[in-house]
């Protein structure tokens, strides 16, 4: 009696453990699909920068943190995917700079943007990441040696970056990942769908998959 | 002394629902952090570590049925209610900020605070223990007398 009772239970929590989380994430993508299509703003501001062309008809959005090393991990095949459907996928890139001074990172990243060098720098800094970043943390001055490598202004960059603008930029960005959900760098979304299951094969797939949808042959 | 074989000892029962308790606790913590994404903060790591064992050891103390099971119980539930209730009292702003030990996570994270309904996260983590001490107090009042 009791032994039946001990497993009865055992096995009701743990069957609502998995029922909840089946629940759960169904509710979380209806959400997001719904706000895919009702607010799209959410998922695009117009001061994201895009890479790849407007007409795309598949869009990979990026909750991206200059100091994140997974994010870093990530760029080579996001670029990949890129170069592979031209035309056919374009990525927006969001800010959701969670670690310690990557804020600041954005700040450059912004000022290098009006030089137009933000993707070059974008890149150089995720290569170079171990260079600026310990546990986790930005250290700044060793930056700032790194940036002439792709031919930016740092003079005007230290001015640049000091703009008013740039602080709206992070704060809508962080905004709309509270919205998302998004907790973790990176966050991924493709046309309004979370990256899931997480990874590098899983994100190659859906990319494939999208593009396919969009664009049967 | 209760023998498994004849049922639904009422002592048997309480311990029973101290060990239901801890279980829900522990499956609902796991709940935040891997379906909702929630990133535990340092004081939640402390209370786990205070909760987490009591799911193995109350659930061994019911087969067969030992009443030593209290001692070794808790004080671990006594340690977990303290760190719950200085987590509870950092919420509720009563602790100075500069004190605080919880900021961002070890990884890239925001931060630990979420609501649930009425109830935060750590409030859920003291009623827990408060439940399964009060329980264990009665427990051991009934067995002794």
């Amino acid at each position: 009696m009791n032994r039946i009772l001990f497993v009865a239970a055992g096995a009701v929590l743990i069957a609502a453990f998995f029922i909840g989380s089946w629940y759960y994430k169904r509710e979380r993508a209806e959400e997001l699909g719904s706000m895919a299509q009702e607010q799209a703003s959410v998922f695009v501001r117009p001061h994201s920068p895009i890479l790849g062309s407007d007409d795309a008809r598949v869009t990979l959005v990026k909750f991206s943190d200059p100091a994140c090393e997974t994010c870093a991990s990530f760029s080579p095949f996001v670029k990949q995917a890129l170069d592979t459907f031209p035309g056919q996928l374009k990525l927006v890139l969001r800010y959701a700079p969670f670690h310690e001074g990557s804020d600041d990172v954005v700040r450059i990243l912004e000022a290098a943007r009006k030089q137009g060098k933000f993707w070059e720098t974008l890149e150089m800094l995720y290569e170079r990441q171990n260079v600026w970043t310990r546990h986790h943390r930005v250290i700044l001055s060793a930056v700032w040696p790194l940036l002439p490598e792709v031919g930016l202004d740092v003079e005007r960059v230290r001015v640049d970056m000091q703009e008013q603008k740039i602080a709206a930029i992070i704060e809508q960005d962080l905004a709309d990942a509270t919205t998302l959900g998004v907790r973790k760098t990176p966050g991924f979304f493709f046309n309004g769908k979370p990256l899931q299951p997480f990874g590098a094969r899983p994100l190659a797939a859906l990319i494939k998959a999208e593009i396919r949808a969009k664009y049967p042959e | 002394m209760a023998d498994s074989a004849r049922g639904l000892d009422p002592n048997w029962i309480l311990l029973f629902s101290a060990w239901f308790i801890a279980c829900t606790s522990t499956l609902g913590s796991l709940f935040f952090s891997y379906v909702m994404d929630f990133a535990p903060c340092v004081l939640c790591w402390y209370q786990r570590i205070c909760m987490f064992p009591l799911v193995v050891i109350l659930a061994r103390g019911l087969f067969p049925f030992d009443r030593s099971v209290i001692k070794y119980a808790l004080p671990l539930a006594g340690v977990g209610w303290l760190l719950a209730a200085y987590h509870n009292l950092l919420h509720a702003g009563w602790i100075p900020a500069d004190m605080q030990p919880c900021a961002k996570g070890v990884s890239c994270t925001e931060e630990y605070i979420e609501l649930f309904g009425l109830l935060s996260i750590p409030a859920l983590a003291l009623l827990s223990f408060t439940a399964q001490i009060s329980i264990l107090i009665v427990l051991k009042r009934r067995i002794t007398e």
